[in-house]
């Protein structure tokens, strides 16, 4: 399907998203949002790990080993995370992290 | 069998833990307490006798007899913590949660031991996500208080962030090395700009974890929000744990850029003991004074690996072993106080010697051993780390460390001035820790003294350790 794509488009595609997921994750102000934007962190990942897998490396399958196990910790991460942002609504009936701001210095 | 036993040992206590909570009726709850307790001995001692060394599923788990000595030096670590949260458990309620929390702890704990007989980065990044995760569960633990959810959602965020970052630069090492094993990368790690760049995301994944200067601000809103037990199982237990797995990482897999991270553990080491120092001066709250202190604590044992030599990798161990009884007999105290009272201030332990002169002493001994006062095995700890990287030729380095340890006793020093100098109208009042509670700062205590003067246990540690050269 990717026959003939060179490895560094894969590259500008992931490390792109990368970017766009740090600085959503810095710039959003809803804890869902930056869920979805620590999200797109991992999956960033996971395009660079399938795509050195399928084009450098293609005897082993250890770049695709290690994405299946990255979904699957992501999954329990946002369970855990979305778990903690439900106890923060009940607590605050918010979830603007902004309004996080009992401990500063 | 034999090669993984912690780690199985480990998984059979929590089964059973589950199953007691299966089947125990409800008002019978707290024996659980006991049997948790008694269980995690049975496994620490159990992980004291001499196993097998060796691989396996293909080279993804390893053992060797230094990582099984890690691993014990974390089990003795969290049967503290556990002695110590039992009289905070025994809440009304915390009651029905009991074997809740034992099995979130212990989970973390396998996580811990799993990633740091991992062979593989894909079995580390599954044991540090299994260390990680529960903790943040642990941190949102008491659930009707605002304060301890703020430090779950800060803790979870900071470290699926930080845990992002790692595996980016992990993806980097494998575009460019073509293998996730340790053994294969390292030969393969020659530090070409990409390799280098996926190091420095890696690094700065892990330095999230040992709460080092530049990724360091999670720490003391955690550290305050969260169960004080479970601070001090972060502080110490939990940076424990990724330190060790920071020195065997950076002694193996990239010995081959060891010029390039020691210029940049440099930096790092004097940025966060200065600031940890500097932010800790100025803390009211003792949870936020010993999160700053832990932080500098962390500057400290980065002075060990800089040194890149054996005595070094020993020192560094040698250190979290003082650590973690000292910063457990400081956090033990805060936590009964806190359990008691509700006092967490500097201002409220004025005149502390005078009620409940015992803590006050317990106390005073931990901070001194923090602190590097020569009785006390901290100062041990802390003399052959600076005794580490003098050897390596950094003068300065140890020069400015040293300045800092002075700039930290002052704070420390002010802690055992309200207890033992200032009075106050109201101090707290007398009360009567219970068993475990002293059960758990007798074990501190005697840690305390028995690592400073038993020469032994450095030389056991320096018997397993390797460097660099």
């Amino acid at each position: 399907m990717f026959e003939g794509v060179p490895v560094h488009w894969f590259l500008v595609l992931a490390t792109t998203m990368f970017f766009i997921g740090i600085y959503g994750f810095l710039v959003r102000k809803n804890l869902i949002t930056m869920l979805m934007s620590l999200e797109l962190i991992l999956n960033s990942v996971c395009i660079n790990f399938v795509a050195f897998n399928k084009i450098l490396f293609p005897e082993h399958l250890e770049g695709m080993f290690f994405t299946l196990f990255i979904i699957a910790v992501a999954a329990a991460e946002a369970s855990v995370a979305i778990a903690i942002i439900i106890n923060i609504y009940r607590r605050l009936v918010n979830i603007d992290v902004e309004k996080m701001n009992e401990m500063k210095y | 069998m034999l090669i993984m036993r912690h780690e199985l040992l480990l998984i059979a206590i929590t089964v059973i833990l589950l199953l007691v909570e299966i089947f125990l009726p409800g008002d019978k709850k707290s024996r659980v307490i006991t049997l948790a307790i008694l269980l995690m001995t049975a496994v620490l001692i159990l992980g004291f006798v001499p196993g097998p060394s060796g691989t396996l599923f293909g080279g993804m788990y390893q053992t060797t007899a230094l990582i099984s000595m890690l691993k014990n030096i974390l089990n003795i670590g969290a049967l503290i913590v556990m002695i110590q949260s039992a009289d905070w458990l025994r809440k009304p309620e915390n009651k029905e949660k009991i074997s809740e929390y034992y099995i979130l702890l212990l989970s973390t704990l396998i996580g811990m031991q799993y990633m740091l007989s991992s062979g593989d980065f894909l079995m580390f990044y599954l044991g540090l996500e299994l260390a990680t995760i529960p903790l943040a569960a642990l941190a949102a633990f008491e659930r009707f208080k605002e304060k301890s959810a703020e430090a779950g959602v800060k803790f979870i965020f900071s470290s699926a962030l930080s845990s992002g970052i790692l595996l980016y630069g992990l993806s980097m090492i494998y575009g460019t090395t073509g293998t996730l094993y340790f053994a294969e990368v390292g030969p393969a790690f020659t530090g070409t700009p990409l390799q280098v760049l996926g190091f420095i995301f890696f690094f700065a994944g892990m330095a999230f974890k040992i709460s080092l200067v530049p990724f360091h601000l999670w720490t003391a809103d955690v550290y305050e929000g969260a169960p004080v037990n479970i601070s001090s199982y972060l502080s110490v237990v939990s940076k424990g744990a990724a330190a060790f797995i920071l020195t065997i990482l950076l002694f193996t897999v990239f010995s081959k850029i060891a010029l390039m991270w020691s210029n940049v553990l440099y930096i790092i080491i004097i940025l966060t003991i200065t600031m940890g120092n500097l932010f800790a001066i100025r803390q009211q709250n003792l949870k936020r004074f010993l999160a700053f202190s832990s932080i500098a604590q962390a500057g400290f044992i980065l002075l060990g690996i800089i040194g890149q030599s054996q005595y070094g990798m020993t020192t560094v161990i040698y250190f979290v072993l003082v650590y973690i009884f000292s910063n457990l007999g400081a956090f033990g105290v805060v936590s009964i106080i806190s359990n008691r009272t509700g006092c967490e201030t500097i201002n409220d332990y004025d005149g502390l010697y005078r009620t409940n002169p015992r803590l006050a002493m317990m106390m005073m001994l931990s901070l001194f051993s923090l602190a590097g006062i020569p009785p006390v095995a901290g100062f041990f700890g802390k003399f052959f780390l600076f005794a580490a990287a003098a050897n390596h030729g950094l003068y300065i380095l140890v020069l400015i460390a040293i300045i800092n340890t002075i700039i930290s006793l002052y704070y420390y020093l002010l802690v055992i001035k309200a207890m033992f100098l200032n009075r106050s109208d109201r101090p707290i009042p007398k009360f009567k820790s219970d068993f475990y509670t002293s059960l758990g700062l007798i074990l501190c205590l005697a840690g305390i003294f028995a690592v400073g003067i038993a020469s032994t246990i450095f030389e056991a540690i320096n018997g397993l350790s390797f460097g660099l050269y």
